[in-house]
């Protein structure tokens, strides 16, 4: 193949095959999540959808939910503003998918004597992408509450509206230490830093070097996705369903779709920032390098096949902590919630910079 | 390429602007301001300028535009009580004084045409960065001086009681 058509199809199988991944977990997910719940509520959960009386552990449950949602009545209430109506899941699901495009899946390999990036872009702005794409998520939602013409809706859009610039204040804050340690925002380079080692034993991961910031950007993580204990846009004791109350059919869907997008690509970004992206504990390229200095040699292809391993397992155990604590924080109240985002979120987070920057400069005398 | 997007971007920068003081309603403004917004940060992209490209989405599109929304929701003027659009005095000036920027634009570009070619690597997060604080320190901290004072003005305002 030439130069320029190799590019093409290389980027288009990049964007291709990391966005199947993204939705294929969604689909997964929306499994795991209900199945999750059962558990730790002690009882079975989905397991009647079955195909020829095959069950799978309510595996086709998601499989059912599509079709339903696909052929239930596209319902459009007489008080909304048809449009903005309409354009309200799109507003929601297009920004949810698109924080994928800066994760690094695995190191570069080399194909036909290539160098290929397992990233769709690697930008020079990084994170900041990250958190232009995020921003963009808020527009969904309080759309979706305006345009409904309804009570509830509004509520719900005006509650998130307010919730979510609050908390992207502390999630900005809460990254900065990880720019300073690791002196780039660049997402690659984070995780090439990340693959050395703390005095000796610990992986030099995000997590280790900056606990403090880690536990400020899950909670504001939280927090942007609308995800219990921070989903009061949505809290059906008091709002019915918040902002998607009038979403019927297909459309609902596209809103249930962004939110378990937002887990899976946050799971992805906490991987790739906070455990090492792909690194896998103590492996270099040439195999494994024990701290007590004995060394594994493992093949080149076993390497790269651990490592984008680690990432895949990263980025699942964070889209299942996600259920795990939807099943076992109680919701927060709105003003709580509001006070945990500008009293304690933004001070410690300003602190952790502080902090941060007083390490770097006493180590680097 | 870099002219087809740079023509491509700019007519939609320029028809998502005039769109925005031209549709009645205050929401449609508003996503066509965001529109907008997203086309200038594109061309930024063309110039190189990445960073000036995501604080431009981070700032204007996912903050400034977010508060007009907020805002527009909150008041929810039903559209047939909006107000009547007339041409008054202050119209008619105001699109003499944009048909005058505009010339004046013209005449600024063609003196200052932009070099054509890859732009040098002026934009990216370190230049910036290195730019910030070393050249421009006495204004960026005068900048922050400044918001600060528009922070606790803002908060001093919301508290006073009435």
């Amino acid at each position: 193949m030439t130069g320029p058509l190799f590019d093409i199809a290389v980027a288009v199988a990049r964007i291709a095959v990391f966005f199947a991944f993204c939705f294929g977990l969604v689909v997964v997910m929306t499994w795991v999540e209900r199945k999750g719940a059962a558990y730790i509520q002690d009882r079975r959960g989905p397991n009647r959808a079955d195909i020829f009386g095959i069950r799978a552990w309510g595996l086709f449950h998601p499989l059912a939910d599509a079709l339903k949602f696909l052929f239930k009545e596209d319902f459009i209430p007489d008080n909304a503003h048809r449009l903005f109506y309409q354009m309200a899941p799109m507003f929601s699901l297009a920004p949810a998918i698109l924080g994928i495009a800066v994760i690094p899946f695995g190191p570069d390999v080399t194909v036909m004597g290539r160098r290929i990036a397992l990233q769709i872009a690697d930008l020079n702005v990084g994170i900041l992408y990250l958190f232009a794409v995020s921003g963009m998520t808020v527009y969904g939602v309080v759309l979706a509450g305006w345009a409904s013409g309804s009570k509830y809706p509004l509520l719900g859009g005006l509650r998130s509206s307010a919730q979510m610039l609050s908390y992207e204040v502390s999630m900005g804050l809460s990254l900065i230490g990880i720019f300073m340690v690791f002196e780039s925002v660049r997402m690659s380079q984070i995780v090439t830093g990340q693959g050395g080692l703390l005095f000796g034993v610990l992986p030099k991961w995000g997590v280790f070097v900056q606990p403090l910031g880690f536990i400020l950007f899950l909670v504001a993580q939280y927090a942007e996705a609308n995800r219990t204990p921070f989903d009061l846009p949505e809290g059906e004791s008091e709002l019915v369903a918040g902002y998607h109350t009038e979403y019927a059919s297909f459309k609902f869907s596209m809103f249930m779709m962004a939110e378990y997008l937002h887990m899976v690509v946050g799971a992805a970004v906490v991987a790739t920032l906070f455990f090492g992206g792909w690194q896998f504990p103590y492996l270099g390229d040439a195999g494994f390098l024990l701290p007590g200095g004995s060394t594994v040699a493992v093949p080149p292809a076993l390497v790269l096949l651990l490592r984008i391993g680690a990432f895949v397992s990263k980025v699942l155990f964070f889209a299942w902590l996600y259920v795990w604590i939807r099943w076992t924080i109680p919701r927060l109240r709105y003003d709580q919630v509001m006070r945990l985002g500008w009293k304690v979120m933004l001070p410690l987070s300003l602190l952790n910079i502080f902090a941060t920057g007083l390490i770097l400069l006493l180590l680097n005398k | 390429m870099e002219a087809v997007l740079f023509i491509l971007f700019g007519a939609i920068a320029v028809c998502g602007a005039i769109m925005v003081v031209t549709r009645k309603s205050p929401m449609a403004s508003a996503l066509y301001l965001i529109l907008t917004l997203f086309a200038v940060a594109a061309l930024f992209v063309l110039r190189q300028a990445h960073f000036l490209a995501a604080v431009q989405v981070i700032v204007y599109a996912g903050a400034v535009v977010v508060l007009f929304v907020f805002v527009i929701m909150l008041i929810n003027v039903p559209e047939d009580r909006l107000p009547v659009e007339r041409a008054t005095t202050t119209r008619v000036l105001g699109v003499l004084a944009a048909g005058i920027f505009i010339l004046e634009s013209a005449v600024l570009a063609r003196r200052f045409w932009m070099q054509k070619g890859p732009a040098a690597e002026v934009g990216t997060v370190e230049t910036v960065g290195r730019a910030l604080f070393t050249d421009y320190l006495l204004a960026f901290e005068i900048t922050s001086v400044l918001l600060l004072a528009a922070v606790i003005g803002a908060i001093a305002l919301a508290k006073r009681k009435t």
